[in-house]
């Protein structure tokens, strides 16, 4: 008995300096929204159990080892016959039962807390593709490459990919939901930022190519800035083809292929596109001009410039684009010339 | 060089790469008479499954099955007199100690390639930044690393099953030796189907190959398919032989709760191998059939399902884990006994524990799926199934613990990498659950710390283990023993550097570092820790290096060990001379006379020679 006593000293020691040592190093990222508040809690629930388990495993080896070691004496020395006990054996079947039973329970709870219902949400389409992210806010008809997000208000994001499967994440939010390609297959998440600043939603889910890149920035801000971000949007922007062109490119995701600055990325580069001779996979040389690259939009996988990869570029932007988008869009590639 | 071509592998990878290009040659040739032009993609893929049937034939496995199948008489297995000699090693046997041996080469090869392919992209790794590797190039080596460990995971595992099961029992032999030379030899070809896929441009979607990303990106992944799908056969003949062998071929007198605890759990590993490798089969030729034939089960647009392909895939990948890891959970109990002198506590429940894990193994394969996208309905339930692996698991560490209790503990290298094993497993262990309760797995999916989680999981339930159980079996095998200097070294040296290497991969990870990037941004400050990453795998290259030194090496120099240098009271060293003769215990009769692991009870014995041992030597002379 004298033997279990120091150990359970120990254990409870053990377990109460793992605990705090694991709680002052700071595991997590900033709370930033509600959600993060509630799921953080069965974190630290979590690190409580494994605090625990941890010091009475390491414990009572450590201590065998120590206490129990062999006589230098006795080399041949055998340790006692105990082949097993029955009681302890569905003690520590049954309570661990219980525990994980309770568990499961508390996680429960936090998932039905983290997903509670604001009918007032702000509703934002969320489209990912490779390698950009775009937000549509349908309350206002804004489109837009930031996320903006006033504070304290829930926002109901319905997210959709345009081609394989994204995943929506800021780690200061905690919450993660993967993006869906399909019609029927848009998934809905929940949450409410309470702290304004700058974040990043991250794409947590494998996606070829620039995955490690398709990050944008998430804004949250006041109601008023808020409002201020949604009026400059709706009006107080140029309306020459040249700027329109430019926001339907930003906003739609052109850039995470096709850079302006010259450098070719996974698509050409626009800078110095439009006039310029290029080569084709069919072998076939050609002069850029209005025509071609209205056919290399809606139809991009007609002429693909040699070097480059086919099959990456969505096949509907016919569909999306009104010929007067589109004109827009070839008048601002013409502009970087 | 004649005889160097007539070894067995040379001669089937000759074949196979013969049998590849016939392959390629007659779909190439039949779109040609249908007058359409050469294509790539389903070149290689015909060429990639008939040079692994060509491997096979060029290596003989077909041989006598052709014979039996022509009504010709072939010669008993239990007679045929093998190769002697290292060549034995390189060719065609039906020796299960040379089969497990032949394993054991093919998962050390696998671990250091697979390895190596994680110190490139660990330079990566070490800044931010883009440095040595483009996109694809990364990927590809992120999938190939978990790929190819898989696979050395499943062919370790095979090699000791194979290796010791049968010596463990009392059996000559495997129940069906020309299938277990079949399911070795079929996972050569795959192993090199596997790795050709960089060759084919690499692929980009992880070891996870989830459409519709698989189905539009390089060809690679093709080979990566047909790899897996072939690895596949060889894991579900091989775990077909064990559970047959197991059943029916113990010893007089063992019963099912005498055997040795090892043979538990790789009776439970092989039933999961048994049903459920054909999912992540079928999966795999579901996409490979949506690439090829444009079918579409997983392509949204075209009305198919990326869910479902998560599903199938899951259903076996999950399990799989305890496939890896419930050998490594026996060789521990196996060991404990021997190096703490005392009884496994509660033999019973160990043993039960392993099919518990193997049951419940199943219904849990949800939890990789909680921000998928899965219905909501079925998150809960997940969450409670998975949680309840952690009883099953919880009975063993206890009952380790309740052993190692006033145990008389020695502290040779195996059990050294024992004791790493129970404490890196317990961490892998510890870890789960946080990724097993929904609310903080959308925190953790897809995270560094799902990496280290798992990194834990399988070095405390494989590669501790498998070292340990190299160290332990060496003698039995050459009859010298490895070295405990460089034994040590190579544990001391390595446990730290795990550590290092994983507490560092879930700390960033909790904070925000995503799994499968090729670069980080370096405002998130992971810089420092991802350099420290790099340094731990490093240190590990570095201490299995001593470890493969010391394990050529010793194979001449060791110090000789022909008898029981353990002390251990299982048939294979309390009966059998090291290195082991070839057919077992021809010719030697023993009876289970005791429980297989009353250590500290005096005068018992577990196994006890009958009274015509003598035999043996008669025959042998």
């Amino acid at each position: 008995m004298k033997h279990f006593s120091i150990v359970s000293i120990l254990v409870i020691l053990l377990t109460v300096i793992a605990y705090f040592f694991l709680q002052s190093v700071g595991l997590l990222p900033t709370q930033a929204s509600s959600q993060a508040i509630i799921i953080d809690q069965l974190f630290d629930i979590h690190i409580g159990i494994i605090s625990f388990l941890f010091s009475l495993i390491v414990v009572f080896i450590g201590y065998s080892f120590i206490v129990f070691r062999r006589n230098k004496l006795l080399p041949d020395e055998e340790g006692q016959h105990i082949t097993g006990s029955s009681k302890l054996e569905i003690v520590w079947t049954l309570f661990p039962l219980a525990v994980v039973i309770f568990i499961s329970y508390l996680g429960a709870i936090s998932l039905a807390e983290t997903r509670k219902i604001d009918p007032q949400a702000l509703e934002i389409k969320v489209t990912g593709g490779q390698w950009y992210w775009s937000f549509d806010y349908p309350d206002y008809g804004i489109t837009s490459d930031v996320l903006y997000l006033p504070v304290d208000r829930q926002v109901k994001l319905s997210l959709t990919s345009m081609d394989v499967i994204h995943s929506f994440w800021v780690p200061e939010f905690r919450v993660k939901q993967d993006v869906l390609p399909g019609e029927n297959l848009v998934k809905e998440l929940r949450f409410t930022p309470i702290e304004t600043g700058d974040f990043m939603v991250l794409c947590a889910e494998l996606c070829g190519g620039a995955h490690a890149y398709m990050n944008s920035p998430v804004k949250v801000v006041t109601d008023g800035e808020f409002q201020d971000w949604i009026d400059e949007e709706l009006g107080n922007f140029p309306q020459d083809p040249e700027s329109l062109g430019e926001r339907l490119a930003k906003n739609n995701g052109c850039f995470g292929c096709h850079s302006v600055d010259g450098n070719d990325g996974v698509g050409p580069t626009w800078k110095g596109l439009f006039g310029s001779e290029k080569t084709l996979v069919s072998g076939e040389k050609i002069m850029v001009d209005e025509e071609y690259l209205y056919e290399a939009i809606v139809n991009p996988n007609s002429q693909i410039v040699l070097g480059f990869p086919a099959n990456v570029m969505a096949q509907n932007y016919s569909e999306l684009f009104t010929d007067e988008d589109l004109n827009n869009m070839i008048a601002f590639i013409k502009s970087l010339e | 060089m004649k005889s160097f071509i007539s070894t067995g592998i040379v001669k089937g990878i000759l074949y196979q790469i013969i049998g590849s290009f016939i392959g390629a040659g007659i779909l190439g040739g039949i779109r040609a008479l249908m007058g359409l032009s050469w294509k790539t993609e389903p070149a290689i893929v015909l060429g990639g499954l008939v040079g692994a049937i060509a491997f096979i034939v060029g290596v003989g496995a077909f041989k006598d099955w052709w014979k039996m199948a022509l009504g010709e008489d072939v010669t008993e297995a239990s007679e045929v007199v093998g190769e002697q000699g290292f060549r034995r090693y390189f060719g065609f046997s039906l020796d299960h100690k040379v089969i497990g041996i032949q394993y054991g080469i093919l998962s050390m090869v696998l671990l250091v390639l697979g390895g190596s392919l994680a110190l490139i992209f660990r330079i990566e790794l070490a800044q931010s930044g883009l440095q040595i590797l483009n996109f694809v190039q990364f990927n590809t080596l992120v999938g190939l690393h978990g790929m190819v460990l898989i696979a050395s995971i499943l062919m370790g595992i095979a090699a000791m099953s194979n290796y010791v099961i049968p010596l463990l029992i009392g059996a000559e032999d495997m129940a069906f030796p020309r299938l277990n030379a079949f399911s070795f030899w079929i996972a050569v070809p795959a192993s090199i189907i596997l790795m050709s896929s960089m060759f084919f441009g690499g692929f980009e979607t992880g070891w996870t190959a989830y459409p519709p990303l698989s189905v539009r990106g390089p060809m690679g992944i093709q080979m990566f398919f047909l790899g897996v799908f072939i690895v596949g056969w060889s894991s579900i003949l091989g775990a077909l032989n064990l559970i047959a062998t197991i059943l029916t071929m113990r010893t007089k007198g063992m019963g099912l709760f005498k055997m040795p605890i090892f043979a538990w759990s790789v009776l439970a590993t092989s039933i999961i191998s048994l049903t459920a490798t054909q999912l992540i089969g079928l999966s795999f030729q579901l996409v490979m059939f949506e690439r090829l034939l444009d079918m579409s089960f997983f392509t949204p647009t075209d009305g198919g399902n990326p869910i479902l392909f998560q599903h199938l895939f899951w259903f076996y990948s999950h399990p799989a884990v305890y496939i890896f890891v419930l050998p490594g959970l026996g060789i521990i109990s196996e060991l404990l006994p021997v190096f703490v002198r005392k009884p496994l506590f509660g033999y019973k429940w160990v043993a039960m524990s392993s099919m518990g894990i193997a049951l419940t193994g199943f219904l849990v394969w949800g939890h990789h799926m909680f921000t998928a996208g899965i219905e909501e309905y079925l998150r809960v339930p997940f969450m409670y199934s998975t949680l309840l692996v952690a009883v099953p698991t919880g009975v063993k560490f206890f009952s380790w613990v309740a052993t190692i209790w006033q145990g008389k503990a020695r502290f040779p290298v195996p059990m050294l990498f024992v004791l790493g094993g129970i404490i890196v497993f317990l961490l892998g262990g510890l870890t789960g659950p946080p990724g097993g309760t929904v609310s903080t797995d959308l925190h953790l999916h897809d995270t560094y710390y799902i990496v280290g989680h798992f990194h834990n999981t399988m070095f405390g339930g494989f590669i501790f283990p498998i070292f340990a159980a190299i160290y332990y079996w060496y003698p039995k095998i050459t009859g010298r023993r490895m070295s405990e200097t460089l034994g040590k070294i190579h544990f001391y040296l390595m446990t730290p550097s795990f550590f290092l290497m994983t507490f560092g991969q879930m700390r960033i990870g909790l904070l925000g570092m995503r799994r499968r990037i090729a670069d980080y941004d370096p405002a998130m400050g992971f810089d420092f820790t991802q350099l420290l990453i790099t340094i731990g795998g490093y240190l590990i290259a570095l201490s299995i290096l001593v470890f493969f030194y010391n394990l050529i090496v010793s194979n001449k120099k060791g110090e000789l060990a022909p008898g029981n240098v353990w002390n251990s009271r299982s048939p294979e060293w309390d009966i059998l001379p090291s290195p082991a003769p070839a057919h077992n215990y021809a010719g030697i009769h023993f009876n289970v006379v005791g429980e297989p692991y009353d250590y500290g009870l005096k005068g018992s014995k577990y196994v006890e020679l009958a009274q015509n041992a003598g035999e043996r030597k008669e025959n042998d002379e």
